[in-house]
């Protein structure tokens, strides 16, 4: 599970966002879009809890595969100061990923920093002929990210709260514009943007939920979410990935 | 791993080696015997058992602060018959002895799950809970008061049927009062607990739900290193496990140098989910490099060098 990764490169592609592409046998071990290595940001025991981070793209020709993190704390600061060649320090693959279900066509709903894991999961499905269209939502033109990488895919629409780039508003101001039908929506950001998501479209769906996180693995008890049953259930193990409606968002 | 240099013998444990897990760091080890045997172990401190199930507090419940973490899990746990039934069945295809924690509200639950952990099989010695900062009664005011947890000690040693630790809470004025006041019932003492501490977000808020957490890691290791010293001075034989940030083998040999006689790793657990097997290893050999008989042979060198011992 504990695997020390080789950083073939690491670059800044949005404000405090980076994207940092790590090669490594254990790579093949990775098949399911959605799940997350878990990251120790340096040797020293000065940061004693590792970084939950999703795979944002899986490359198994090439052994690698990318993560993209936004550094705003100390920890996450000390990651985007790495260099190609510096090892990383990686549990993985975590948690449970994002079922691929053979539909039509279905909605991939990113915000913020939940847009990386919906990258793989949007190649994924079109490798199996599913149609995508992905609305990603930021607050702000220097935050977008991804943007191109995800029209190759699909339809993509691009929403930031004050304007500066795309449609003025948040993603589900976008949404509410579109006329297809969709047989399924994913989605991973913000608690509220998924809450507002499971509440007001009449289509099931896949959210990917994010928590602090202790061990990664089931052990600490840290990052919990309440079920509908009214239990906390781990969120490392049982997630991060729900579907629409199992959780209390 | 089985070197004679590491053997140590506590009541109710036959130790191969001085390194265990500590207590809510670890779940009830499933999750770790993917990762490694764990018959490597020295004992295995299971997670706080309660007599109903808890289902803990809401989340955030960890933050990091530095060189440690805050935790306010608040005991979320299956209930003490749950952990019998599946849990410690689990374990019993392992040899290594268990020391399950054992929690409570009121001195009554303290005995019913004493009572019942204490009669399975792998459980060879209890780990009284009465210094848990994170829950709103029972824990932390049992560790507190020294009469109240010699009271709640001595009933718990009436019903149970195996040797009972205590665990002694960092948050007190005087530690030597509370560990004089339980060392004559109880088998022996782990220490320390968590300090109850708090962290702040952007927005000047705590961001631990419960507002207090649990401090640990490598930051309270100075703070245990003292309280373990400090007690040794009053209680000369009393068994102690210690613990708090033990990260590496130095650490280890700092904790048996103010006179513990075994240590237990908490948080790094999380950090590196392989590092009790890899310290009991790297501890061996440097016992070794070190041209020790035995590990014990430099139990307590801290204070016997002041005393002008010579060691």
């Amino acid at each position: 599970m504990k695997n020390l990764m080789n950083i073939k490169s690491q670059k800044q592609i949005a404000d405090h966002i980076y994207e940092m592409v790590l090669e490594g046998d254990i790579t093949s071990s990775m098949k399911t879009p959605g799940q997350f290595v878990h990251v120790r940001v340096s040797d020293s025991t000065e940061h004693v809890l590792r970084r939950p981070i999703s795979i944002a793209d899986i490359n198994h020709e090439q052994s690698q595969f990318t993560i993209v993190y936004r550094a705003e704390g100390a920890g996450t600061r000390k990651m985007s100061a790495l260099r190609t060649g510096d090892s990383l320090d990686i549990l993985s693959p975590l948690g449970n990923g994002y079922p691929l279900e053979k539909n039509e066509h279905v909605l991939i709903v990113g915000g913020g920093i939940g847009v990386p894991p919906l990258y793989e999961l949007s190649k994924q499905l079109n490798r199996l002929g599913v149609k995508t269209t992905h609305v990603l939502g930021f607050n702000s033109k220097k935050d977008v990210f991804y943007e191109e990488k995800f029209r190759t895919l699909g339809e993509t629409h691009v929403a930031t709260a004050d304007g500066s780039c795309g449609t003025e508003g948040f993603v589900t101001d976008v949404i509410g514009d579109l006329k297809d039908d969709f047989d399924l929506f994913y989605a991973c950001g913000p608690k509220v943007m998924l809450k507002v998501l499971s509440e007001t479209m009449d289509l099931d769906g896949y959210i990917s939920l994010e928590e602090r996180m202790g061990c990664g693995f089931g052990v600490c008890y840290a990052c919990v979410c309440e079920t509908a049953r009214g239990d906390y259930i781990k969120l490392c193990t049982e997630g991060p990935v729900f579907r629409k409606g199992e959780i209390v968002l | 791993m089985n070197s004679e240099r590491l053997k140590i013998s506590l009541p109710g444990l036959d130790l191969k080696n001085p390194v265990m897990p500590a207590s809510g760091c670890f779940s009830f080890g499933e999750e770790f015997s993917n990762l490694y045997d764990l018959t490597q172990l020295g004992a295995i401190m299971i997670k706080a058992a309660t007599h109903e199930p808890r289902i803990g507090n809401p989340t955030p419940r960890v933050a990091e602060t530095s060189s440690g973490m805050l935790n306010a899990i608040g005991l979320q746990n299956p209930g003490v018959d749950h952990i019998i039934r599946h849990e410690l069945k689990y374990l019993e295809s392992y040899d290594v002895p268990v020391i399950a924690n054992v929690a409570g509200t009121a001195i009554e639950d303290y005995k019913i799950v004493a009572d019942k952990i204490s009669k399975a099989g792998n459980v060879k010695a209890l780990e009284l809970n009465i210094s848990c900062p994170n829950v709103k009664e029972g824990g932390i005011q049992f560790g507190t008061d020294p009469d109240t947890a010699r009271r709640l000690t001595s009933e718990v040693k009436e019903v149970s049927e195996v040797p009972v630790y205590v665990k002694l809470s960092p948050n007190v004025t005087d530690i030597t009062a509370m560990a004089k006041s339980v060392a004559d019932v109880a088998d022996g003492l782990t220490m320390i607990n968590t300090l109850v501490g708090m962290r702040l977000g952007r927005d000047g808020r705590p961001v631990i739900s419960n507002i207090t957490g649990g401090l640990s890691g490598p930051a309270i290791k100075p703070v245990s290193l003292n309280m373990i010293y400090q007690v040794r001075q009053h209680l000369p034989d009393i068994p102690i496990i210690g613990m708090g940030g033990v990260a590496d083998v130095d650490d280890i040999l700092d904790y048996i140098s103010v006179g513990a006689d075994a240590v237990a790793v908490g948080t790094m657990n999380f950090t590196n989910p392989y590092i009790c097997p890899e310290l009991i290893q790297e501890l061996d050999e440097r016992v070794e490099e070190m041209g020790l008989n035995h590990l014990h042979d430099i139990k307590g060198r801290a204070y016997k060098t002041l005393q002008g011992s010579g060691f």
